[in-house]
């Protein structure tokens, strides 16, 4: 990695999050909606790392701040997998535009 | 170019075409597997970085348990044989404008923004013992309340996840 500059990995993760965002606000299916939190989580955590490598390689709270969302990640997945559920049994559907009870 | 350089830009464009057909994509399950493809090239990308044990991580948590966890809600919720509604044309163009245009703005800045240094210059390696050390260091550094605090959380959705799927009598 001593050849690649930090702005490509920026880039790369970037692209990585305005997908995501894209995926977030075009969808309307709950469990995509969720697969595009996952890649914007994903693209967050590059950024972490390699500001760790590139800028600050004595310590490692980059690693810890990645340690830390992924496994924020898999408990926000679990509870709302749970929740997804729970609303295909009340409405056997969902999509967002479809589970509005709590809407007014 | 070195082969670490061909095989970090391979990796990205894995990454990124991935992600662009689990976004674009209007089969619910062939964008589960798309992610799967996502998070692995990911997991790539931080192996070339010399980070291997969040690349383990990278692999166990998300690829075993996040999409395994997706893959399954999909079958208890989907005939993933039909196709996903498509939106309206304006909400799609919208909806594609918005990001596109903060992505190059992004992009704009990031390329003019000085960096302390843009290349690695000190070697750095990653091994578990550094890790633990200065994980469970309560004197400088100190991520020991963080650590204890997503037990917690842990335990907490858990529990919670079970009550929220569980049949009401």
């Amino acid at each position: 990695m001593n050849e690649i500059p930090l702005s490509h990995v920026m880039i790369l993760s970037s692209a990585l999050f305005f997908l995501g965002v894209y995926g977030f606000f075009s969808r309307r299916n709950l469990i995509t909606i969720l697969m595009s939190i996952e890649l914007i989580l994903n693209s967050v955590n590059i950024n972490f790392v390699a500001f760790n490598k590139y800028l600050y390689p004595g310590t490692l709270d980059g690693v810890f701040f990645t340690l830390f969302i992924i496994i924020v990640a898999a408990a926000e997945v679990s509870l709302s997998i749970a929740i997804i559920i729970n609303l295909y049994r009340k409405f056997k559907a969902v999509d967002v535009d479809q589970t509005t009870t709590m809407k007014y | 170019m070195s082969a670490e350089a061909i095989l970090f830009y391979g990796m990205s464009a894995i990454v990124l075409t991935f992600a662009c057909l689990c976004v674009f994509t209007r089969r619910i399950f062939r964008a589960a597997v798309y992610l799967l493809a996502t998070l692995i090239g990911v997991a790539g990308i931080y192996m070339l970085m010399d980070m291997n044990f969040v690349a383990a991580l990278q692999i166990m948590i998300y690829v075993g348990g996040i999409v395994v966890l997706i893959i399954f809600s999909i079958f208890l919720t989907h005939n993933t044989g039909r196709r996903l509604p498509l939106q309206k044309r304006s909400f799609r163009l919208v909806s594609l404008g918005l990001p596109l245009i903060a992505f190059f703005l992004v992009i704009y800045v990031l390329l003019q923004h000085p960096f302390a240094s843009d290349y690695i210059t000190v070697a750095s390696s990653l091994d578990v013992k550094e890790i633990g050390m200065q994980l469970f260091d309560y004197k400088t550094t100190g991520y020991i309340f963080p650590f204890e605090m997503v037990s917690i959380l842990l335990l907490a959705a858990l529990v919670g996840s079970i009550v929220i799927a569980q049949k009401s009598k």
